[in-house]
């Protein structure tokens, strides 16, 4: 089997002006919607209290809303996570209630509604475990509403949640930079980074526009992509490199048609297999690990586009010469150059 | 060309058998046992423990797997719940005999039902994370200021006692923030203060300045490494204090660090109740000094013979004699700053230093003046309910707060006399800030749903692998599988928690470790369509793929650490997943994969072909080389 069949180079650069012009908007849009919508943050970033609970039967979500709204904690958010029993209540911190007890109040409330009575369960599992929970009994002695989890942040740990974020998108990218730097020329750097963080602006863009919730999780995927989307751009630098070196004759925009032309088997390819995987996170991984692979997933797909169409492009615009890459004299075949290997 | 030497074939044999054996432990599952800790913080629990839970569980002819004691706790497994259950009451009652005031704590839990000799090699299941295995969390912020300003006190009381010591006059001492500012009338007097109290006490910094009426004031600020100390033992005891709580609850593995320089993690990983783990945890335990009655009466009394005199109470000793003790209380826990354990500069013996802040050493002074010779007791309130830590004989007057408790102890008696006496009540407050809990059957439910991810995932890539790269693909397949063997051994042996992220990390790194594999195998393709031979084209396959594979990891690794260096909580368990598998894959995708090539093919001489799939030509010319 071979999928790629390709006989002569593909013009990639001569479309790149187009190319490059989607791009933009798309980036454009994603900055648009980050201002004007802005993240759907997780109480791990805003500070707060969440509560899940799974019903015996579909659970009604207004009545549940009411129930949760007379205990007057602000602007609650009622809503079904995954199946249609589970329902996820989020409220906001507040700093007149003392939050380490809301996550008991709602779940006593809720209880009250169901008519049945709190009170502790205690028993041994199967496997031999003492467990004991807290939970609701109606008078059938069934239990019509079940604690899952309940989360509560405070508001000083969300904001250096937040701030650490930031820090470890700063620091991811300029390592970056300085090994692309250090490995090939500033030009590439500065391509490679600016392609990759157009991904991750698109990615925040996707979330914002969705409102899909942004958490912890969703960071670790973003900066996850982040360093596997460059490594892309590194592929297909280094051939340029080596295109240079081989191909005398060819300018610049050839060499780079060239240089994509022969990776692009091994990156569609790469990619496919990661995506598998995501995508089997999607399926699988149920509404926790949801949005982990939702931002992985659109990060892969823009990571591909990117890395042929932006990141290449950026380095011809910046003027990337055979004179940046390939020293002068006979040492462009100098078996102890440093930056030389590498290529795929 | 393409052999490996034997010693590199050796390597991965040897890599290979140590992963799996320390990947095995996982997979046995969970047998019910019964686990002992200590109820009280006077108790405590130690390997000859191990006996006594061996002789009740023999005298009720129970047989356990074995008997073992690790960190605080006494763990007994059995093959199935019903002994374990019997074996529960059977231990309970041998060690609890009054089971209303219960001195351990015995509770039913589960240990890995991998073999004993696995568990001596250290090749232990990770730990599961609370998502995935139900628990409460707490993250709790120290209340620094509180414990600083404590301090402060402290060394007021300190300078206050020093200067009336020394016949210096002053004109007032009072606590300003964390400074101590002392009035004096004229130039002379406070530097002869200075000079004393810099002397005297080294953490505070002395600053001379003059006040609005003619007067000196001499101002002390904490010094920065004094605060910083002060801190870190607030931390430190807070974290002492909790694990006796924690102990309590009878949790298996209790998770109680420091992260950052002002927070306490704790996890309690079975624990649902969080109502219940709050009370325990903000529980406090309360110390009190008083004499002891040595009447001939209260002698009696403690040979059990009469009534306990009245005035009097009875309590037991550590080692559970009995002692009569008067009701009246000498000091409480809140006079005494400190306890440290030390040894004695004359004797080289080991003993207890307390520090009373100025109220305690005044009162202590007074006490000791009028019953030297006479015994006094220090008492550890628990749930009401006190136990007697030590009972020194006063040999002299004792003045100036600092107190010396010495005879025939151990370095470690010293050292536990000091934890209890410290044990008291917490450094500072503490307030929860993060609280988490997950129900038993979440954490089943996402245990369940991380693993189908993985094993979904890595099966679509298997076939796919091996439709498209044929017998290559097998060996990327076979390199993928020794990938994830590697990854699993490596946290089990660094006995990491494994969370759901966790898992989602382990999917991620396979899902991207396969890219070397790609890498390696479209190389060789490409040799292969440029006419080098069979042999030449894997050679230089694997040789200039390699720059590649090191570049793309490093790029990963950078964001990888970056997560580690400032993500925290659930970031973390992915980033050091994630960061681990990166190393492991470079490994596996490398020298595992090229080892299989070459067992295969490097002994062929004359090798034709291999079996990489198609090899697809531009110009049309009939491949050399097809599969």
């Amino acid at each position: 089997m071979e999928f790629f069949r390709i006989r002569r180079d593909i013009p990639f650069m001569r479309h790149a002006l187009v190319l490059n012009v989607i791009s933009f908007i798309t980036f454009a849009l994603a900055v648009f919607f980050l201002a004007t919508r802005g993240l759907h943050l997780s109480i791990e970033f805003t500070g707060g209290t969440l509560v899940e609970v799974q019903y015996e039967q579909t659970a009604d979500i207004e009545r549940m809303r009411g129930v949760v709204d007379s205990l007057g904690f602000g602007e609650v958010q009622v809503q079904k996570f995954g199946t249609s029993r589970d329902v996820l209540i989020r409220m906001p911190a507040r700093d007149d209630i003392k939050q380490t007890e809301v996550a008991g109040r709602v779940f006593a409330e809720l209880c009250k509604a169901e008519s049945g009575t709190l009170g502790t369960r205690q028993y041994t599992t199967p496997q031999g475990e003492q467990v004991s929970r807290p939970s609701c009994t109606a008078a059938s002695g069934t239990e019509p509403i079940r604690l899952m989890r309940t989360e509560f942040v405070g508001p000083s740990v969300g904001a250096e949640l937040y701030q650490n974020g930031a820090l470890a998108l700063l620091v991811t990218v300029l390592g970056i930079m300085a090994y692309l730097s250090l490995r090939f020329e500033w030009k590439f750097a500065v391509a490679g980074i600016i392609a990759n963080l157009h991904d991750v602006v698109i990615i925040l863009g996707f979330f914002a526009f969705f409102q899909w919730e942004f958490s912890l999780a969703v960071l670790a995927a973003i900066l996850a992509v982040l360093g596997y989307s460059v490594n892309e751009s590194v592929v297909i630098f280094d051939r340029v490199r080596e295109t240079f070196r081989r191909f005398r004759k060819l300018n610049t925009h050839q060499v780079i048609d060239h240089a994509i032309t022969s990776t692009i088997s091994r990156t569609v390819i790469t990619h496919g297999s990661t995506q598998m995987m995501v995508l089997s996170m999607l399926i699988f991984g149920g509404p926790t690990l949801h949005y982990f692979a939702v931002a992985l997933t659109v990060g892969i797909l823009f990571g591909i586009y990117s890395s042929i169409f932006v990141a290449a492009g950026i380095a011809m615009w910046l003027g990337v010469k055979r004179e940046d890459l390939v020293k002068q004299g006979g040492k462009e075949i100098d078996p102890d150059d440093p930056n030389a290997g590498a290529v795929v | 060309m393409n052999r490996y030497p034997w010693w590199k074939y050796a390597l991965l044999a040897v890599a290979l058998l140590v992963g799996l054996l320390y990947t095995v432990p996982n997979f046995y599952g969970e047998a019910p046992a019964v686990q002992v800790s200590s109820g009280k913080a006077t108790v405590k629990v130690d390997a000859a423990m191990v006996d006594r839970v061996q002789q009740a569980l023999a005298a009720a002819g129970l047989q356990p797997d074995f008997v073992q004691f690790e960190g605080n706790s006494v763990r007994a497994r059995f093959a199935d719940t019903d002994t374990q259950l019997k074996a529960k009451d059977a231990i309970s009652a041998a060690l609890n005999p009054d089971p209303a005031d219960p001195r351990f704590i015995v509770a039913l839990n589960l240990v890995s039902r991998s073999p004993q000799w696995m568990a001596s090699v250290r090749a232990l299941p990770m730990y599961l994370g609370l998502d995935l295995r139900g628990g409460v969390h707490f993250l709790m912020e120290v209340d620094m200021k509180s414990a600083l300003t404590k301090r402060a006190e402290a060394l007021t009381g300190d300078v206050r006692s020093l200067l009336r010591e020394k016949n210096i006059r002053h004109a007032g001492i009072v606590r300003e923030g964390n400074t101590v500012d002392v009035r004096f009338r004229d130039d002379a007097t406070a530097q002869q203060a200075r000079a004393l109290l810099a002397d005297q006490l080294p953490d505070l910094d002395w600053q001379l300045s003059a006040d609005g009426s003619g007067g000196v004031v001499l101002a002390g600020a904490l010094k920065p490494e004094a605060a910083r100390r002060v801190q870190e033992q607030a931390v430190k005891q807070n974290i002492t204090t909790l694990h006796n709580r924690v102990n309590e609850l009878g949790v298996a593995e209790p998770v109680i660090q420091q992260q950052g320089l002002n927070r306490v993690v704790v996890q309690l990983p079975g624990v649902q109740d969080t109502a219940k783990a709050k009370d325990i945890i903000g529980r406090t335990a309360t110390l009190e000094v008083r004499l002891v009655n040595e009447t001939a009466e209260a002698r009696e009394a403690e040979r059990g013979g009469t009534p306990v005199p009245f005035g009097s109470e009875r309590f037991l000793e550590r080692d559970g004699r009995p002692i009569i003790v008067l009701r009246q209380v000498v000091l409480t826990g809140e006079n005494l700053t400190d306890a440290q354990p030390g040894f004695d500069g004359q004797t080289q013996e080991p003993v207890v230093n307390l520090t009373l802040d100025a109220k305690g050493a005044r009162v202590f002074r007074d006490v000791t003046r009028e019953n030297v010779g006479r015994r006094m007791a220090i008492i550890l309130f628990e749930k009401g309910k006190g136990e007697v830590v030590t009972a020194p004989v006063i040999r002299s007057e004792i003045g100036g707060g600092r107190v010396q408790i010495s005879g025939r102890m151990t370095t470690q008696e010293a050292n536990d006399q000091a934890l209890l006496l410290r044990a008291g009540s917490l450094a500072a407050p503490m307030e929860i800030i993060e609280e988490r809990t997950i129900g038993p059957s979440l954490g089943a439910e996402n245990i369940s749903k991380g693993f189908e991810s993985v094993i979904y995932g890595f099966l679509a890539i298997a076939v796919f692998m091996c439709a498209y790269y044929l017998l290559f693909g097998v060996f990327s397949t076979l390199a993928l599988t020794f990938n994830l063997l590697c990854l699993v051994a490596l946290l089990s042996m660094l006995q990491a928690t494994l969370t759901l992220p966790g898992i989602a990390a382990i999917a991620l790194t396979l899902g991207m470790a396969i890219d070397a594999n790609v890498l390696i195998n479209e190389r060789v393709r490409e040799e292969l369509r440029a006419g080098a031979s069979a042999q030449v084209a894997i050679q230089t396959g694997y040789e200039k793929a390699w720059g590649t594979i090191l570049d793309s990891n490093v790029t990963t690794l950078i964001a990888g650490l970056a997560l580690l260096a400032f993500g925290s909580g659930p970031v973390r368990g992915f980033a050091v997943v994630h960061c681990l598998g990166i190393l492991t894959s470079m490994f596996s995708a490398v020298m595992f994969s090229r080892g299989l090539v070459n067992l295969w093919y490097g002994r062929q001489k004359r090798l034709k072909s291999v079996s990489i799939g198609q090899i697809w030509r531009p110009d049309g010319a009939k491949p050399a080389a097809e599969a």
